[in-house]
């Protein structure tokens, strides 16, 4: 099945690079990875969607906390959260059929950015089947471009607080809890 | 206090008591070399960096330190990586650092450059590349601390040759090393632990198996007193030689594809098995369906990566060996385990023991003859460094080795040509030692270039060579496998002898049981290394064998009768 993961990693040169190369060598399966700035400074979060079983879900996790770089994984499938996905659609319209097309873009609650003499550019953020439904209604209007974002999740409520809300790091890993209740690690 | 990278580089090194590196200069790294001669450090001068890294990881698997090697950009480093990949499928603790093209070139194609933290990304533990002389010390703080704590393992430091050149104010900082990501000291809630001792306690059929991780630990007497305490049999892994004694009542030996028929016999019976810093490797597991059908696992590893990863384990302990079978021991009962070990010596008596070390001079020289001899002739005190191969695992059969670290040898990645460099950087770390390189005539000729370092830097390394001239494991593989059909496995060699010769060294050719035990003695007394060529059975194979897999207890047994006749008496 789908798992879902919300990664916080440092914002250090080649982080992505790391954890995309996890990926390919042991042979997760990755569907869809964005990254971007967090709340906190030099902290980034990835939204990672791997198709794997509850067992390779788990090997990803622990895997994941390995790279030196990677602060928090969170797994979110099994928890109450949102997915998002955002889209730009351009779609040839003509002034016959600019009309249906807006009619359309109302009824999936998406927005046109832009108009053209030939083409209307449309934008929309939701879940994936949303985004699927409206791409399949605009094929017979000549779909030209699309650029999808690929998916962002959060969990809902104050489970999953973001970073420096001591929430333990890495209490899901077979049953582990840190030594100690910081969050640096000392010398040995 | 004003200081160039390169100075700052090795005053950091010293700090954390480096005392000798391996290496080979080159023009992205003169800078540090030119700075290394203000600085207390024993170079040694390897002659291709690939022994570089394996005399560091040689360094530290005898010492238990951190080895550190350096080499220069481009092909230097490149030359590091089969290095870098054993010290990573080992968890050996070694510090490499690469001089890199100027930070304004990096991406040009620059002459000698390449992306060596890209390319050494999925072999190190962690790397780091250093563009600015104020992130030198933190860096090498890190790359040590990462290592060797945690699961150890390989850190590549590339630092490029204006970080090297640049000069900056340096302040030394005291102060824990910050990785807020790298959480070494995970450790598992008591319910986890309340499990595992209720398993312990009340199992009829348990074995112990000892991996890399009890040495890695220090954690040798932790689980003899858990052994014996509860009257555990102790199996262990080809790097879990070491861990318990060999001659111990409890020891069972090495199991797997080429261990003791009986351990494999036995763990195919067990009711538990006790997995300390292990990882089921398929060399060991055989068919991992039909794998110790009968018994439940708990497995006590450092890296909770390892748990599940091949074998479905019962109970997982996360956290430091030492420190969970510390928790654990006060709370193992004692048990009275008889019935299982008379059953274990049951399968012994039922195996035909594969002891063919004491039999009558037939002409023949078996590998078998050349290391039950070593082993007598220096009382299993040796510190023996094997390559890899047949010889390898004759040596894991025939050796017996009552103390840890006193085998070292590729395991994980299996590196043909790691055994002569390792042997160097064993040598450095334990310069008291009594060290020989077991190697085949294969693998010795990968990386024999490192013969002149020995006779460059004057120490005493001896070298066997079990020569069948073959590349014996592969030959055998065919003979097995493959309808007998050698296809680039017969392997010339040059006069070991002669060569030995012509690097200054001394060199023995031996081709008859007589003449083992005085060919060692003769090594042993020469002040100087030398080199003993043992022309051994050409077609002479490992046995048991479980073949790749097969179910564990499905072993291809020495046939009979066969010229070699194998004794129940070990």
């Amino acid at each position: 099945m789908r798992h879902t993961f919300a990664v916080y990693v440092e914002d250090a040169p080649g982080v992505l690079n790391r954890v995309a190369s996890l990926f390919r060598r042991r042979a997760f399966n990755i569907e869809s990875l964005t990254v971007g700035h967090t709340e906190t400074e030099g902290v980034s979060r990835m939204t990672i969607v791997a198709d794997a079983d509850a067992h390779g879900a788990h090997r990803i996790e622990s895997n994941l906390y390995k790279l030196v770089n990677v602060l928090r994984v969170d797994d979110l499938t099994a928890k109450p959260f949102v997915e998002r996905d955002l889209v730009m659609i351009k779609v040839a319209a003509t002034p016959e059929t600019r009309t249906h097309i807006m009619q359309l873009v109302d009824v999936f609650r998406a927005r046109v950015i832009d108009v053209a003499p030939d083409s209307v550019i449309i934008e929309t953020t939701g879940t994936e089947d949303k985004i699927d439904g409206l791409v399949e209604v605009l094929k017979q209007y000549g779909v030209m471009e699309m650029v999808r974002t690929g998916r962002v999740a959060m969990a809902r409520g104050q489970t999953l607080g973001g970073l420096g809300d001591g929430v333990e790091r890495g209490t899901k890993v077979a049953g582990a809890v840190p030594a100690d209740d910081t969050n640096v690690s000392s010398t040995v | 206090m004003t200081r160039t990278g390169a100075q700052i580089l090795w005053e950091a090194l010293v700090r954390e008591d480096v005392s000798t590196v391996f290496g080979y200069p080159g023009g992205a790294i003169l800078p540090a070399y030119d700075a290394m001669l203000e600085f207390p450090i024993k170079h040694v001068l390897v002659r291709h960096e690939q022994g570089a890294t394996h005399m560091a990881d040689g360094y530290a698997r005898a010492g238990g330190g951190v080895g550190v090697a350096i080499a220069t950009s481009g092909p230097g480093a490149t030359n590091m990586v089969t290095g870098i990949a054993t010290a990573m499928l080992d968890s050996s603790p070694i510090v490499c650092i690469t001089g890199q093209v100027p930070s304004k070139v990096i991406g040009s194609d620059a002459f000698q450059e390449t992306d060596i933290t890209g390319v050494t990304l999925p072999i190190t533990k962690h790397n780091y590349l250093v563009t600015r002389p104020q992130d030198v010390a933190r860096t090498v703080k890190e790359a040590f601390y990462v290592a060797k704590s945690g699961r150890p393992g390989p850190v590549l430091i590339d630092i490029t040759k204006d970080a090297q050149q640049a000069s900056c104010e340096v302040e030394w900082d005291d102060s824990a090393v910050r990785l807020p990501g790298y959480r070494p000291d995970l450790r598992a809630t008591e319910e986890v632990y309340r499990r595992a001792i209720d398993m312990i306690n009340g199992a009829k059929r348990p074995l112990i198996f000892t991996g890399h991780g009890v040495m890695l630990s220090g954690a040798m007497d932790v689980v003899r007193t858990i052994a014996e305490r509860a009257n555990i049999p102790v199996a262990m892994t080809l790097l879990g030689i070491g861990s318990f004694p060999a001659q111990h009542e409890l020891n069972l030996g090495m199991m797997g594809m080429h261990g003791e028929a009986w351990v494999n016999s036995a763990i195919q019976e067990a009711d538990l098995l006790l997995a300390f810093g292990m990882r089921f490797d398929d060399r060991v597991t055989g068919n991992l369906a039909t794998y110790a059908p009968k018994a439940k696992k708990i497995h006590v590893d450092i890296d909770p990566t390892e748990f599940n990863k091949n074998v479905k384990v019962d109970v997982a302990l996360t956290g430091d060996l030492r420190t969970v079978l510390e928790e654990i021991l006060p709370r193992i009962t004692e048990g009275d385990r008889s019935e299982w070990l008379a059953a274990i010596n049951q399968m012994k008596g039922d195996s035909a023991v594969k002891d063919i070390q004491n039999l009558p001079d037939s002409g023949h020289l078996y590998a078998a003859h050349v290391i039950h001899d070593l082993w007598r002739v220096t009382e299993g005190n040796a510190l023996v460094v094997t390559d890899v191969g047949q010889h390898q695992m004759w040596e894991a059969q025939y050796y017996k080795h009552e103390r840890p670290r006193s085998l070292i040898t590729s395991g994980g990645l299996g590196t043909m040509g790691f055994a002569l460099p390792a042997a160097i950087g064993a040598k450095f770390a334990c310069p008291d030692a009594e060290v020989w390189a077991l190697v085949g005539d294969g693998g010795f000729q990968m990386t024999m270039a490192e013969l002149a370092t020995i006779a460059q830097e004057q120490i005493k390394v001896n070298v066997a060579i079990v020569n069948n001239g073959y590349l014996g494991m592969v030959r055998q593989w065919q003979e097995f496998f493959y309808d007998r059909r050698y296809a680039a496995t017969p392997l010339l060699s040059p006069d070991f002898v002669k060569l030995a010769e012509a690097y200054g060294l001394s060199g023995m050719a031996v081709t008859k049981r007589a003449g083992v035990v005085p060919g060692i003695e003769a090594a042993r007394d020469h002040t100087g290394a030398v080199i003993l060529d043992f022309k051994v059975e050409q077609e002479d194979s490992v046995f048991p064998m479980v073949p790749a897999g097969a179910d564990l207890d499905q072993m291809i047994r020495r046939p009979s009768p066969n010229p070699i006749v194998e004794t129940a008496a070990d």
